[in-house]
This record gives C-alpha cells, structure tokens and sequence, in this order.
C-alpha cells in the first residue's frame, strides 16, 4: 500500500510520463521549420525521445501508425457481444479516457491502482506502477463485422456507413488461416518498449469490456520488423534479414498522404478520412528448413544479402533496387525473390509496415512455432496489401512461410481534444 | 463499465430509513417449528401452481406442497426481485412437503418450479398488515439471517440427495448412481460459500484427483465419479460412500449453524462465479461426468441467492448496480437455458468452443458486476 503514501498524481511515473511530453513538445516546436508538417512534426518529434517517454495520444492520425515503431507489441481482436449502441458508445469514450491516461504513464482508471477502496476491485491491474510511458501508443480499429454481421443484420446502425474498401481480404493462394485467430469487431493494437507496459494497457482495456466485449484472438509480438522513421536503423526478422529497408517513413509525407492517410474524398471519408486501414496477418515461418538452406538460397529467396541488407548487385543497404541489374548474364535479384516481386516498381504500390516478430512456444514437434505477426497499413486494402499480396503468388519465399490469419480494420483518425473520443465521428457522424 | 462513474456520483451515506419487505424476528422462521401456523395448500403439478389464497395477513404460515405432476419440483415464495423468503426443495412426484415462512407486509409471488429450473409458474400473494421499517444496518443484518434461511433448504436437499446417491453406490446401482450425481451435487455447489468456511471438510467432500498432499487418500464425490464413469465398477467404493455421507452430515450441521456476514456474502457471491468460470466453463469440475453444466447452474443461483439477501439493502446504497445485476444474472440464465436437456443439461464435452465462449462473455460480465457489491456493503 506504499502508493497512499505518496502524494496524488505525482508518483515518479506520472512525472516521467510528463516529462516525455513536455520534452517532445519542445522538440516538435523546434524541428517542424518548413520540413515536416502536421501531424508528422509530433509524430517525429516523439521519435527524438527516449525510449522510456511518452507520445502524445492525441493528435490528426491515430499514434502507432507512423509513430517510430516501438519494441514490443500486444495486439488483440474482439467481438462485441451487445446489440445496444449505446453500450458500445460507452465503452468507446471510457477507453478513450484509460487510453489517454495509460499513454501518459498514468494508471488505467481516475484512482489507481492502490489507491481505491478497500472492498472494490482496484481501478488499475497495478502491473505498471513504477514503469515510465514507454513509449505506449494504445491504436483502434472498427473489423468489417462491426458494421454488418456475417449473415447481413445491422446491429448498430452502421452499415449504411461502411467504406467500400472495409471487406474482408480475399483468399490468397496457400493461405491456411484459422478462423479462430482471423477477423473480429475491433481491434487494439497497443506498442511499447516494455512488453509489460503494452500488456497491461490491453489487459485494463479488455476488463473494462467485461459485458461489451470478448476477446476473440491476440497476439504478442517482439523485437520491431520494420523501420517506420528515417532516424531508426532497419531491424531483423527470425529469417535473419534486414527487413523494411524500404518501408515507408513518417518524413516522407507525401507518400503517407497518398499510400497510408485515408483522404476527404475517399469513400467513408466523413468519418475515416486521417484514419487508415490495418491488415494484420500472422504469417509463421518455417525456422527450420530455412535455417538449413545454404546461404546463397536464402540470398536468392530474399533478393537482398544477409549481411548488409544491400539489393543484391548493389553494395549498401540502402542502395536502389535495380531490378533490371545483370551480373553474369543473369537479373542479379531474381524475378521470384520476394525483393523483386514486393518491390514498388513491380507491385505498383506501397504500404507502411509495422509488424513484430513472435513465438508462440513450439508445435509439439519441436519446431518453434514462430514467426512474423505482419501489420500493414494503407489508406486501401485493395489497392495496398492485396495488391501487394497478389503479386507475390511466384515468391521463392512462399516455400518458408504460412499465413494462418488474416483480418482488416478501419483505423478512425486521431482523438482531437479533451472531448473527443475513439469513433465519433463515426458513431455520431 | 460504467459503474464507478456511477458509484462516484451516489451520496455516500444514505442515511435513510427504508422501507422493506423484511422482517427483523424471522430468525428461525424455516427452521424452527411455530405450532399456531395456519396451513395453506399447494397443489404442484407439471403445468400449475395451485395456492389455496392470494391474500394473507402478517404472520407465519406453513405451505403444504403436494407434487401432483410428474417430475420433480421446487416450491418458491419470493419478495421483491426474487429475493427467497423461503424455498422447498426436491418434492418429487407423490410427495408433500412442509414449509414454514414468516410473512411481513408486502407484495410477494408463489413459483413453482417442475423440473427444478427456470422462473417456474407464479401467481402473486399480497400479504397486509403492518410493515416493518429497516434502517440499512437492519436490512445488513437481516441479510445473514436470510441467507442463513436459505443455507439451511440447501442443507437439508443436500443430506437427502448424498442420502440417495451413497445408497445407490453401495448398492452397486451405478446407473441409479449416475443419475443422482449431479442431482446431489446441485445443492452442494449452491452453498459452496458456506462450505468452504470449514477448509478441511471442502476437500475431503469436493476435491479434485491431484488436489491432494502427499499420502492424502482421494476421497469424496469425485473419487465416486471417477469410478462411475471411468470403470463403471464401484465394488470397492463402498467405504468412500460412507465416508462422503458422514463427511457431508458434518458440514450440514455446521453449516447449519452459521451464519454469514454480509461482506462473506459479498464475497460469497463472487466466488461461486470465479468457480464457474475457473471449474466448470472449462469441465474441470466434473471431469469424467462432464456433468459441469449442473453445477453451473447451481453455483449462479447460489451466487444469486446471495446477492438477493443483500437486496433490501443494496437497492437504498445503489439501485443501478442492482439493476445491472439483475439483467447480467438473466442475461447469464439465457445463455445457459440453451443447453437445457430434459431435466438434466447438455454434457461438457458436447459444448462446443464457441458456446463455451458464449458461457464465459456472460459469466465475466456478471462476475464484474457483482465484484462491485462487497464496496456497496462496506460502505456502511
């Protein structure tokens, strides 16, 4: 019970969720000169923070999209199990609240953790007393189903209001999803550089469901697998490849305008446009036969080289991909390497990535089951990752990886002032 | 979710004098015998709840149930909201039954309840005369009392059941056995609260094979079922029989005697729902039955019969928490209703992932309502 001795609201974590605030501000009121604007300038500045800070929750986008990808992830999909809106409003605008709070370093309720009466469940899980921000960025997004259910019924009088591009992905050759892990009403995608800290904001959010919502699927993830600012070095996948050397990048907004952002004048604009479409898939990797293959194999089946991530034919990592480069008379990246068949210039299209690594144990063979939970993020499925998606039917990767999930949500745009809420616009609109 | 909003916005102290059903000198109204009682008539049968007079002035009363139908049933008289004022139970067909109630001014409702389940057939009973006027510390005092009233219905199903089951057992009946089980065990887990009170009788009567310390013999219902089920030889269970009988005549009488608190009440409440969803959602209870759905059952209406002792109380401190309660409990009671087979339940193992998740989203949202009443109660 040592919180009742401390004073309220200026615990050390409270003050380092501030600081990370204050600090970042300064930043972004420095750095933004003629560059970076909007929403990016905040979204940049964060990045020049430590890892322990906070970013700002609010803002024109949603935070953890092109926020500089943090180190951990707890992603989790629900259904809602109410038919009343009203409920569901509800709980929208009390996650709001535990998400503003939890981002600032705060505890999850108004009270806390330690701090309640002593015959009620506390108003925090408690697991991240003492921890700073860590960078925790809490991000929502509304699946297909909440808009209209399976079977056609309208619980909430959204479907009138469903973007087109908001469908389920197609199926994709080798596809072997589990339906079990694949689709659901809403999703969170919360990111720290503490797995507790992500942990616990989606448990908090989760307990504050009870009766709203159920969790239908979740998914832990490690270590980063893209780079989603200039300022941060390309991480590794298990594969151990370079991976989102060529990923978009917050700088570079014009891409983000035309790739990411959902725009006024896009279908469902009225509530959408600033937000974006999450894909998500679970995409497990076959560890084993790839971590037999010779080097040269894993080259090829890449397109890059494992050592500096260069295209191959090239030197540096961040080298162009020259897809029609010839050593030997032969294409030095080959036309089924996964670089080649990914690449902008032949899938026609880009996407923010911004998935993790995981490992769920091992399968009861000994094989670890593990592999790369892939975010995406694009301002249309259809013309981002399935078209990505698509192109990549002849990939020498495909040898090496299952997709065993799928699921697509509408992310809104960022939560405006004091006021505003997760999905007003929508539901409100 | 809502609910601290809520609670945050409620007076603190209610310092008002309420008005209740209840009556403060009803202690041993079930229990004790009351030679001056008039006697009414029940006539139960499969589709009617005869009652020999809507109308009744303040006083003690003993209801003669006579089940005239075909299976077994239970006999009701609720207050406001449910709230049991008395209860007879397991009147099988044939049968009568005896039930003393003391009854204060008030509007009241008679069920029956053939099959043992659901809101069973009702007919109001208006009872005048003077009303009895609880402050809260009343009505929280009253509280034990009545729950005790109820401990005491259970108690006695329970030693005529366990009565009946070891009978079985020992006369090597095993289907009469099997048939019996979760009929027995329905009293039991309705009063897990009171049980678990005297820790080293719970284990020796419930526990689970692999519950035990080192050289502790398994014993008591599940060692039975386990045998039931797995072997369908109980020759050599004869000894366990006898020792599950004398253990559960032991906590009858003790539980008998005690009475609860209203924060235990609280708590009570809560922990008959953490074991629906720790030891029946996923069929670890009844593991070689699978009859876990029976004790579902059993442990929501002893949860609620533990939260409706509470209710004169809790509906002055917090109405809404109280009406949350009441649609989560029926909300849950929907949910279980679709596995409703005969006068038994769906087995376990024939759920599937997706109706057992079904169970768990109601469970978890009741379970976050009535976690809120324990504040409520100590509160005063």
């Amino acid at each position: 019970m040592s919180g009742q001795e401390e004073p309220t609201g200026v615990s050390r974590r409270r003050l380092f969720g501030w600081m990370g605030a204050g600090t970042a501000g300064v930043l972004a009121a420095g750095a933004t000169g003629g560059l970076i604007g909007r929403a990016t300038a905040v979204e940049t500045a964060a990045s020049s923070a430590g890892p322990d800070d906070a970013v700002p929750f609010t803002g024109a986008h949603q935070a953890g999209i092109v926020t500089p990808a943090q180190d951990r992830l707890h992603f989790v999909a629900l259904d809602v199990i109410t038919d009343d809106r009203d409920e569901l409003v509800e709980l929208l605008r009390t996650w709001t609240d535990a998400a503003r709070r939890m981002t600032a370093g705060r505890d999850a309720g108004p009270v806390g953790a330690v701090d309640g009466e002593r015959y009620a469940p506390p108003d925090d899980t408690g697991e991240a007393l003492g921890l700073p921000a860590s960078g925790l960025t809490l991000t929502i997004g509304f699946g297909p189903t909440l808009f209209e259910t399976v079977d056609g019924g309208d619980r909430f009088g959204l479907a009138a209001r469903r973007p087109a591009p908001l469908v389920e992905l197609p199926a994709f050759a080798g596809d072997q999803l589990d339906p079990a892990i694949s689709g659901g009403d809403l999703c969170i995608q919360a990111c720290a550089n503490d797995p507790q800290v992500a942990v616990h904001a989606v448990r908090n959010l989760v307990r504050l469901g009870a009766g709203v919502v159920s969790v239908r699927w979740s998914q832990l993830g490690f270590g980063r697998t893209s780079s989603t600012s200039t300022g941060q070095a390309t991480p590794r996948n298990l594969f151990g490849f370079k991976d989102g050397t060529n990923n978009l990048k917050a700088e570079n907004e014009q891409a983000l305008d035309r790739f990411v952002w959902v725009a006024d004048g896009d279908s469902g604009g009225d509530w959408l446009a600033g937000g974006s479409y999450l894909v998500a898939r679970r995409i497990r990797m076959l560890i084993e036969p790839w971590d037999t293959a010779t080097l040269d194999e894993q080259h090829r089946t890449i397109g890059r080289t494992k050592g500096t991530g260069a295209p191959l034919g090239q030197r540096a990592e961040f080298d162009p991909v020259d897809v029609t480069k010839q050593v030997d008379g032969e294409f030095a990246i080959p036309e089924t390497s996964h670089v080649f068949l990914a690449h902008p210039s032949n899938s026609g299209t880009a996407i923010l990535r911004r998935g993790y690594s995981f490992v769920d144990g091992s399968d009861g063979l000994g094989r670890l089951d593990a592999g790369l939970f892939f975010i995406a993020y694009q301002r249309d499925p259809a013309t981002g990752f399935v078209q990505v998606q698509r192109n990549l039917r002849r990939d020498a990767l495909n040898e090496y990886v299952r997709h065993t999930s799928s699921a697509v949500f509408a992310c809104p745009p960022g939560v405006r002032g004091d006021g505003d809420w997760w999905g007003r616009a929508l539901f409100t609109g | 979710m809502s609910l601290r909003n809520r609670r945050a916005a409620l007076a603190p102290a209610l310092a008002l004098v309420v008005l209740t059903a209840a009556c403060g000198e009803s202690d041993d109204a079930a229990g004790g015998s009351s030679p001056a009682a008039e006697t009414i008539p029940v006539a139960a049968s499969d589709d009617a709840c005869d009652v020999g007079t809507a109308e009744l002035e303040a006083g003690t009363y003993e209801f003669e149930v006579t089940n005239g139908g075909s299976t077994t049933t239970e006999f009701y008289v609720y207050a406001e909201g449910d709230r049991v004022m008395a209860e007879a139970e397991n009147i099988a067909p044939e049968q009568s039954r005896p039930l003393l109630v003391e009854l204060p001014a008030g509007e009241y409702e008679t069920a029956c309840k053939p099959g043992m389940t659901g809101d069973g057939i009702r007919n109001p009973l208006t009872v005048t005369g003077d009303s009895e006027r609880l402050s809260e510390d009343e009505s929280l005092a009253q509280a034990g009392t009545d729950y005790q009233r109820y401990v005491r219905s259970q108690t006695a199903a329970l030693l005529e059941q366990t009565t009946a089951f070891t009978g079985a057992v020992t006369a090597g009946d095993v289907e009469r056995a099997k048939a019996l089980y979760p009929v027995a065990r329905t009293y039991w887990e309705r009063i897990e609260p009171v049980a678990e009170i005297f820790g080293d009788l719970d284990p020796l009567i419930d526990g689970r094979e692999g519950d035990q310390e080192e050289g502790q013999d398994f014993t008591g219902f599940h060692r039975i079922e386990k045998a039931l089920w797995e072997t369908g030889d109980v020759s050599g269970m004869g000894p366990y029989a006898d020792k599950l009988l004398t253990d559960v005549q032991r906590i009858v009488e003790l539980a008998d005697g005690t009475t609860l608190e209203p924060l235990q009440l609280a708590n009570g409440a809560k922990a008959l729902l953490d074991e629906v969803a720790t030891g029946k959602i996923t069929g670890e209870e009844d593991r070689y039955s699978h009859t876990d759905l029976w004790d579902f059952a059993a442990n929501l209406e002893g949860s609620q019969a533990a939260v409706q002792a509470l209710r004169p109380y809790l509906e002055e401190a917090d109405p809404e928490l109280v009406a949350e309660i009441d649609e989560r409990f029926a909300a849950t009671e929907t949910e279980l209703r679709q596995y409703r087979a005969g006068d038994g339940w769906v087995l376990h193992d024939q759920l599937t992932q997706e109706q057992l998740r079904g169970l768990s989203d109601s469970v978890t949202a009741l379970t976050a309502s009535v976690s809120e009443v324990a504040a409520v109660v100590a509160d005063r």
